[in-house]
C-alpha cells in the first residue's frame, strides 16, 4: 500500500477508536439532556469510577489466573453494575429533589457532584497515576494489519458499535424505548398518558452510565493508565460531541463522537498536535454557526 | 537653593570618601575571611535560601574549630534578599561594604542577575541559581556555581541521541508546560547548532488527553530514529506503551521528571530500554554523609533544598583561597579553576565559565525494570 494512503488510515482509524470512546461518553450525556434537559457534568466522573473498577476487578481477576478476554469481559460487566448504580443513586440523590427547582440548580448541583466524585476517588483510592494492565490480547489473524490498527482498536470499535447498535434497537423497538421517546418529548403528555416518568428518567441515567462505564474499561486498557482525573477531559469531549451532533439526538452524539475524533486525529496528523484541539473546536464553532442545534439537532419549536 | 545643593553634594562625596576608605581598609589587612550570604531567608522562597544558610553556618564552624583557613578565622555576613531582585542590589552592596572577600550566594537566578553587576570584582559562587546565560554569556566573569545549568540534562539527551545512539532524524516532544517545553527548547537549539542530525518534529501533547495515537503516528510516518521528550512520567508512560503497541520500536530519551519508579511502575516491560537524565547519585560520596550528619546533628532534620550544593561552594571557595594563599579575587579564581576539592557532590572543579565539573546530571537507563547509571 501506499505509504501516504496507509498514514491516512492509520490516523482514520484511531480516529474511530477515539471517535467511538466519545461517543459512548456522549450518548449519556445526549440522553440526560434528552429527557430532562439537564447537563449531567458528574458523567465525565463515572467514565473514570468505570476505569477504577475495572482496574480493581481484573486485579483480583489476575491473581486467581482468568483467561485475558474473561477478564475483560467481567471487567465490563463489574464495571457496568458498579456505575449503573452511581447513576441511579446521582440521579435520586442530586437530581430528583430539584426536578422542580429552576434549571439552574441542578446544574449546580452536577457540578458538585462532579467534585465530589473526583474527591472521593482521590480519598478512597490515589490521586497519582496507576498502571491498567492490558485486557485486550493481541489477536494473531490481526497481526498483517498491526502497522495500520491494533488488535485493541479493532475491539474498540467493534464493541462500540454493537453496543450502539443494541441501543438503537432498544430505543426503537422495545416499549421502554419507546416510553423513553415519548418522554423526551414531551414529559407532561407522556405522564398523563400513564408512563411512570420518575423511573424513565432512573433508566435513562442507568444505561447511560452503563455506557460510558464501556468507555472508561476500554480507553484505560488502551492507554495503560489512569488517575482520578481522567474524567474531566474525557467529559469535556464528549460532551463537546454530543453538542457537536445536536445534544439530545442519540445518532447525533454517534456521529459527532466520530467527527470529532477523527478532526483530531487528522489535525494531530497532518498539522500539529499542538494544535489539535483547536482545529476541534473550530470545527464545533463553525458548525454551530451554520447549524446552531448540531448536526443532527432539530431545531426548539416554540409552544405558543 | 544653590546653598542645599552644594551642603547634600558635599554630603554625599564625604560618604563616597568614607565608604572608599572602608573598602580598601577592609581589603588590606583582613584578619578573618569574610563569605558573604546573601539569599532568601525569609518571604515565601525561604524554602530555598534557609538551606545554604545552615549550610555556611556548619562549616564555618567546622573550619574554625580546626583553626581556620590560613591562619584566619571565618566569618558570615548574613543578607537575606527575599529572592527579590530590587533587595538584592542592595544586599550586595551591603555585603561588599562591609568586607566580604567571597560571596556564596543569592538564592533565585532573578536576584543573582540583577546584583551581578556589583560583584564584578568579586567572587560570585551560587548554590541555586540554574539560568543558562548566567555562566555561558560570558558577562560575569567572576560568577561560579555549584548546582547544573538549566539545560544540562538537554545536553546529555542530545549527546546520547547523537554520539550514543548515531541518530540522523530526531523527534522532540513535550507537554507544554514550563520544565518540559523548555528542555525541548534547548534540546532543539542544541540538535540544530550541532548539525549531525535533524529535528524532524517538535510538537506538544496535551496532558491527560485520553490518546497519543496521531503523534505516534506521525513519528513512525517522519522515520525518526529517536524521540526526546519533555515532560513527566505519566505522559511519558502513555507515550512509551503506546509506541509499543503501534510497534514502533526506537529509543525514548527523557528528564529527569520520567526518573521516578512509578515510571517503570507504569510503563512495565514498555520502560525497557528508556534513557533519561537525573541528578547524580551523591549518597556515597564521603563529605554527602558527613555533611548530612552535621546538619541532623544541628537542627534534628534532614537537610533542604541546595543544602549540599552549599557545602560545596563554601569548601570550594575556602579550599581556593587556602590554596592560594590569598585573598585577592583574581589569584582565587586561578585556584577554583584548577584546583580539585573532595566536597558532598564529589571532587569537583570549575570550568572557565563557572560551571563545576563533576557535579549535575547522570545519564540512567531501565534495564530490568531499574534504572542504571551509564558511564
Amino acid at each position: 500500500m501506499n505509504s501516504e494512503l496507509q498514514y491516512f488510515f492509520e490516523l482514520v482509524f484511531s480516529g474511530i477508536t477515539k471517535g467511538s470512546i466519545y461517543a459512548l461518553i456522549a450518548l449519556g450525556y445526549t440522553m440526560v439532556y434528552g429527557i430532562i434537559e439537564l447537563i449531567n457534568f458528574a458523567h465525565g466522573e463515572i467514565y473514570m469510577i468505570g476505569a477504577f473498577t475495572g482496574l480493581i476487578v481484573a486485579g483480583l481477576l489476575g491473581i486467581f489466573g482468568f483467561p485475558l478476554l474473561g477478564v475483560l469481559a467481567i471487567a465490563v460487566i463489574c464495571a457496568i453494575i458498579w456505575c449503573a448504580a452511581y447513576g441511579y443513586t446521582i440521579e435520586k440523590v442530586a437530581y430528583r429533589p430539584l426536578r422542580n427547582a429552576p434549571r439552574l440548580s441542578p446544574l449546580i448541583s452536577a457540578i458538585g457532584m462532579s467534585i465530589f466524585l473526583q474527591n472521593y476517588v482521590q480519598l478512597a483510592q490515589t490521586s497519582d497515576f496507576l498502571p491498567f494492565p492490558q485486557l485486550i490480547p493481541d489477536f494473531e489473524f490481526l497481526d498483517s494489519i498491526a502497522y495500520i490498527v491494533s488488535s485493541t482498536d479493532v475491539v474498540i470499535i467493534v464493541l462500540s458499535a454493537v453496543v450502539m447498535t443494541a441501543l438503537h434497537c432498544f430505543i426503537k423497538y422495545t416499549n421502554m424505548g419507546k416510553a423513553m421517546r415519548a418522554t423526551a418529548q414531551n414529559r407532561k403528555m407522556a405522564m398523563l398518558l400513564g408512563i411512570d416518568a420518575d423511573s424513565i428518567i432512573s433508566v435513562t441515567f442507568v444505561i447511560g452510565s452503563a455506557l460510558a462505564a464501556i468507555g472508561g474499561v476500554l480507553i484505560a486498557s488502551r492507554m495503560g493508565s489512569i488517575d482520578a482525573y481522567i474524567g474531566f477531559l474525557a467529559g469535556m469531549k464528549a460532551f463537546t460531541a454530543a453538542v457537536l451532533g445536536g445534544i439530545g439526538s442519540i445518532p447525533g452524539a454517534m456521529f459527532g463522537g466520530l467527527v470529532l475524533g477523527c478532526c483530531e486525529n487528522l489535525a494531530a496528523g497532518y498539522i500539529s498536535s499542538d494544535y489539535a484541539d483547536v482545529f476541534a473546536f473550530l470545527i464545533l464553532v463553525l458548525i454551530l454557526t451554520f447549524r446552531p442545534s448540531g448536526i443532527f439537532g432539530r431545531a426548539p419549536v416554540q409552544k405558543v | 537653593m544653590l546653598g542645599k545643593w552644594l551642603t547634600s553634594a558635599v554630603a554625599a562625596s564625604a560618604m563616597l570618601l568614607a565608604a572608599s576608605f572602608a573598602v580598601s581598609s577592609a581589603h588590606a589587612e583582613p584578619q578573618t575571611i569574610k563569605i558573604g550570604v546573601p539569599g532568601a531567608h525569609s518571604g515565601n522562597l525561604a524554602a530555598y535560601g534557609l538551606p545554604p544558610l545552615n549550610a555556611a553556618r556548619l562549616m564555618a564552624r567546622y573550619y574554625n574549630e580546626r583553626g581556620g583557613i590560613n591562619g584566619m578565622k571565618v566569618e558570615l555576613l548574613v543578607q537575606d534578599d527575599q529572592c527579590k531582585p530590587e533587595m538584592s542590589t542592595n544586599v550586595a552592596t551591603k555585603v561588599l561594604s562591609d568586607g566580604a572577600v567571597v560571596v556564596m550566594g543569592h538564592t533565585c537566578s532573578g536576584s543573582t542577575i540583577a546584583a551581578l553587576p556589583t560583584y564584578s570584582n568579586t567572587i560570585l559562587m551560587s548554590p541555586s541559581s540554574t539560568v543558562p546565560e548566567l555562566t555561558l554569556s560570558g558577562k560575569y566573569p567572576t560568577f561560579f556555581r555549584t548546582i547544573a545549568k538549566d539545560d544540562d540534562q538537554a545536553a546529555l539527551a542530545v549527546q546520547c541521541a547523537l554520539d550514543r545512539l548515531g541518530a540522523k532524524r530526531i523527534a522532540i516532544l513535550h507537554d507544554q508546560g514550563d520544565y518540559g517545553r523548555g528542555y525541548a527548547e534547548y534540546v532543539k537549539s542544541m540538535v540544530e547548532k550541532d548539525g549531525r542530525a535533524e529535528v524532524i518534529m517538535f510538537e506538544g501533547i496535551t496532558p491527560g488527553a485520553i490518546d497519543y495515537a496521531p503523534v505516534i503516528q506521525r513519528v513512525g510516518r517522519e522515520k525518526a530514529d529517536v524521540v526526546i521528550f519533555g515532560g513527566y512520567h505519566p505522559e511519558a508512560a502513555k507515550l512509551v506503551t503506546q509506541m509499543n503497541k503501534r510497534r514502533l520500536k526506537i529509543p525514548f530519551i527523557s528528564d529527569d521528571g520520567v526518573q521516578l519508579d512509578a515510571f517503570i511502575k507504569m510503563a512495565g516491560k514498555n520502560a525497557e530500554g528508556v534513557y533519561v537524565s537525573g541528578p547524580k547519585d551523591i549518597s556515597a560520596n564521603e563529605w554527602y554523609k558527613k555533611a548530612r550528619e552535621m546538619h541532623l546533628k544541628e537542627y534534628g532534620e534532614e537537610p533542604g533544598h541546595f543544602y549540599y550544593q552549599a557545602v560545596a561552594a563554601i569548601q570550594a571557595l575556602l579550599n581556593a583561597i587556602e590554596k592560594s594563599g590569598s585573598t585577592e579575587t583574581d589569584k582565587i579564581m586561578q585556584a577554583l579553576r584548577t584546583e580539585y576539592v573532595d566536597t558532598p557532590l564529589g571532587k569537583i572543579r570549575f570550568n572557565e565559565h563557572g560551571d563545576a565539573e563533576g557535579a549535575g546530571f547522570s545519564l540512567y537507563q531501565v534495564q530490568n525494570g531499574k534504572f542504571v547509571e551509564l558511564n
